[in-house]
């Protein structure tokens, strides 16, 4: 079955008839293409989403105050929350089993100088513990640490572009800068994956900004690094919880959906993922749906390649061809020219698909498309074995044929 | 070669049933040159088709060299006819897009003969039925007279005990009818067996017997000096 001679058999064949060759191929090598072209975008815009919340951990709540807006327990509505030192402590002592790191965010505004160089930029007071919710990267020396919060030091940990700014190619590590007429020692440079303005910020302990603000220890607002342990469910469980907390804490009403806010990534990144999942899942649907039309196509074609050579499968009976020879000539013809254009889509579909890049990115929304060479090589199989049936079954039928009545055939 | 007793066929058309051979004796010996004549309908065709394993008896017993043709599948049909049997058709029926040489050595790749060994005997038979020199033309570059001749050569290159040609001059002027026939008598002269279906009285005594067939039935059987007398007397 699988000699030279036969192979030979084949390739005469398919040289003869190139038309038809190309058209079986063709139909093949399309739906592969199309199916890796869908399946591959559909991962660039999982890949969008993912981008767009990579930058800082996902397993965290971010706690905004805002101002109440029911009257409860005696006090008034419209009243503005405010977070203090002892909401930290409070919420690491009530939840110790759920908080991995809790860290205040203190934003303000302020005028930094070093030498000639003056730039405003975003000071965020924070405690050593920041730096894992959001992800900070460190590119030279450290970050707050726990002796610069309790002893509320004047250090700074700039970003990558603050010290682009004020430092040009000069090293900024233990130079002194003037932050809203404050001095503070560089002690570390970051680089952060969420962009230009992030690397744009700088970091002060928290307990120094609040020196800073005569010894207030108010604080603005409270991320809560959870333990990822608690998977998406205990995370929402948490949520409650916390809510719950600080509402009877602050003595804001249970209904009162404006005393705070949280904001909780993970459940963000949940929705988005469905999101994403659904689209993935429909974008999968519309592709398998080519690879069937693909199927359906070169089922077609093989059964006019068969109808058309119904005559020829009666004069090789005639002359001593066998079923099986029958069979397994019009098979090897059809998985060969299959298996050649399917893998040749494939190859296509992916370097289009590498092509592509990040070209869609901005307009589409799709970053980075791919296919994992597995789903490439299994849905082409998939179509190899399909057309293989499709050129099966009526091979199988142009076999039993009576060779006289195949003879008859115009 | 070939005995043939009390052989039955009908086909079904539409409600009626048409009986088409009704109880055929017959036998051929090696080495004969047999005409099968009769009108149209006369089921010479449908006779030639059964001796070829191309369609089946409804009824009777089929013996070719001593085998009992009965209840063959198609692997084993296509194994005989592959060894023991050579056609030539009225329509040729070489396959348009294989050169001469290739339509020649195509049963020979059935037999799995190896490529080499196909390609000398096609050429040696194409050479026999002088085309050696258009073995690598297309049917498409041949005249009818050469196509028959690439079918004779395909029929006899796996050197079968019986050749089955049906029409084989149908399609042709008659130059090359008798060319051709001419062509048949020599390779009969060699010791093969042939049976002809025609319909043309001229055809029929270039061969050295004649099996007159009429409504599915044999009515008379003569060697060809027998019809020659016959036909002298009248």
């Amino acid at each position: 079955m699988f000699s030279r001679d036969t192979w030979r058999e084949i390739f005469t064949t398919i040289r003869k008839n190139k038309l038809r060759t190309f058209l079986s191929g063709f139909t093949v090598a399309l739906g592969i293409l199309i199916f890796i072209t869908l399946y591959g975008m559909g991962n660039g815009l999982i890949n969008t989403f993912d981008e767009a919340f990579g930058s800082d951990a996902t397993n965290v709540f971010y706690i905004f105050p805002g101002r109440t807006s029911m009257p409860y327990k005696g006090y008034k509505s419209n009243r503005t929350i405010e977070f203090d030192n002892s909401d930290l402590k409070d919420i690491k002592e009530t939840f110790p089993m759920f908080v991995e790191n809790i860290s205040p965010r203190i934003f303000r505004s302020a005028d930094v100088v070093y030498g000639e160089e003056t730039n405003n930029y975003t000071t965020i007071g924070v405690d050593w513990g920041q730096q894992f919710p959001e992800e900070t990267i460190m590119m030279k020396g450290r970050y707050i640490n726990q002796r610069d919060v309790e002893e509320r030091t004047r250090n700074a940990v700039i970003g990558r572009l603050v010290e682009i700014d004020l430092f040009g190619s000069r090293n900024s590590m233990g130079k002194y800068i003037d932050i809203g007429g404050s001095v503070f020692k560089v002690v570390g440079v970051f680089q952060d994956d969420g962009g230009d303005n992030e690397e744009r910020q700088i970091y002060i302990p928290y307990t120094t900004r609040q020196l800073i603000e005569k010894n207030t220890d108010k604080i603005g607002q409270i991320v809560v690094q959870f333990k990822p342990e608690l998977g998406y469910v205990g995370a929402m469980a948490f949520e409650r919880n916390l809510t719950r907390f600080l509402k009877e804490k602050k003595f804001i009403g249970p209904e009162d959906q404006n005393g705070f806010f949280v904001r909780n990534v993970a459940e963000q990144l949940k929705q988005n993922q469905d999101f994403a999942g659904v689209l993935q899942l429909i974008v999968t649907i519309v592709a398998f749906g080519t690879i069937i039309a693909g199927i359906i196509g070169i089922s077609n074609i093989m059964v006019y390649v068969v109808k058309e050579r119904t005559k020829e499968i009666g004069i090789r009976k005639a002359i001593g061809a066998t079923p099986l020879n029958v069979i397994s000539s019009i098979l090897l013809e059809s998985v060969f020219i299959t298996t050649v254009s399917g893998f040749s889509g494939m190859l296509f579909g992916v370097g289009l698909l590498n092509w592509i890049g990040n070209r869609l990115k901005d307009d589409y929304f799709i970053t980075s498309p791919y296919i994992s060479i597995g789903v490439a090589v299994f849905a082409t199989i998939i179509l190899i074995l399909f057309g293989g049936i499709a050129g099966y079954i009526p091979a199988r039928r142009a076999a039993r044929i009576k060779p006289i009545v195949a003879l008859r055939d115009e | 070669m070939i005995e043939i007793k009390d052989l039955h066929k009908s086909y079904k058309m539409g409600s009626n049933t048409l009986h088409v051979l009704k109880g055929i004796n017959f036998n051929v010996k090696e080495g004969e040159l047999v005409a099968i004549m009769g009108s149209s309908g006369s089921g010479k065709s449908t006779l030639l088709n059964i001796l070829g394993m191309l369609d089946v008896a409804d009824s009777g017993e089929y013996r070719l060299d001593g085998i009992h043709i009965k209840n063959l599948n198609e692997t084993k049909a296509a194994n005989y006819r592959n060894k023991f049997l050579g056609f030539i058709f009225q329509s040729f029926n070489l396959i348009n897009y294989k050169t001469a040489l290739e339509n020649v050595a195509l049963p020979l790749y059935y037999q799995r003969v190896g490529r080499k060994e196909r390609q000398e005997k096609a050429l040696k038979y194409l050479e026999h039925v002088g085309l050696k020199e258009w073995s690598h033309h297309l049917p498409s570059e041949l005249s009818g007279g050469q196509k028959q001749r690439v079918a004779i050569a395909r029929a006899m290159v796996a050197e079968p005990k019986v050749l089955l040609a049906d029409e084989l001059t149908g399609a042709l002027d008659s130059t090359t009818s008798y060319e051709v026939m001419g062509l048949i008598q020599k390779i009969n002269d060699q010791g093969n067996t042939i049976l002809v279906v025609t319909h043309e009285d001229d055809i029929a005594h270039m061969c050295k017997r004649i099996v007159y067939l009429r409504d599915g039935v044999i009515v008379e059987d003569k060697e060809i000096e027998q019809v020659r007398a016959s036909e002298y007397v009248q």
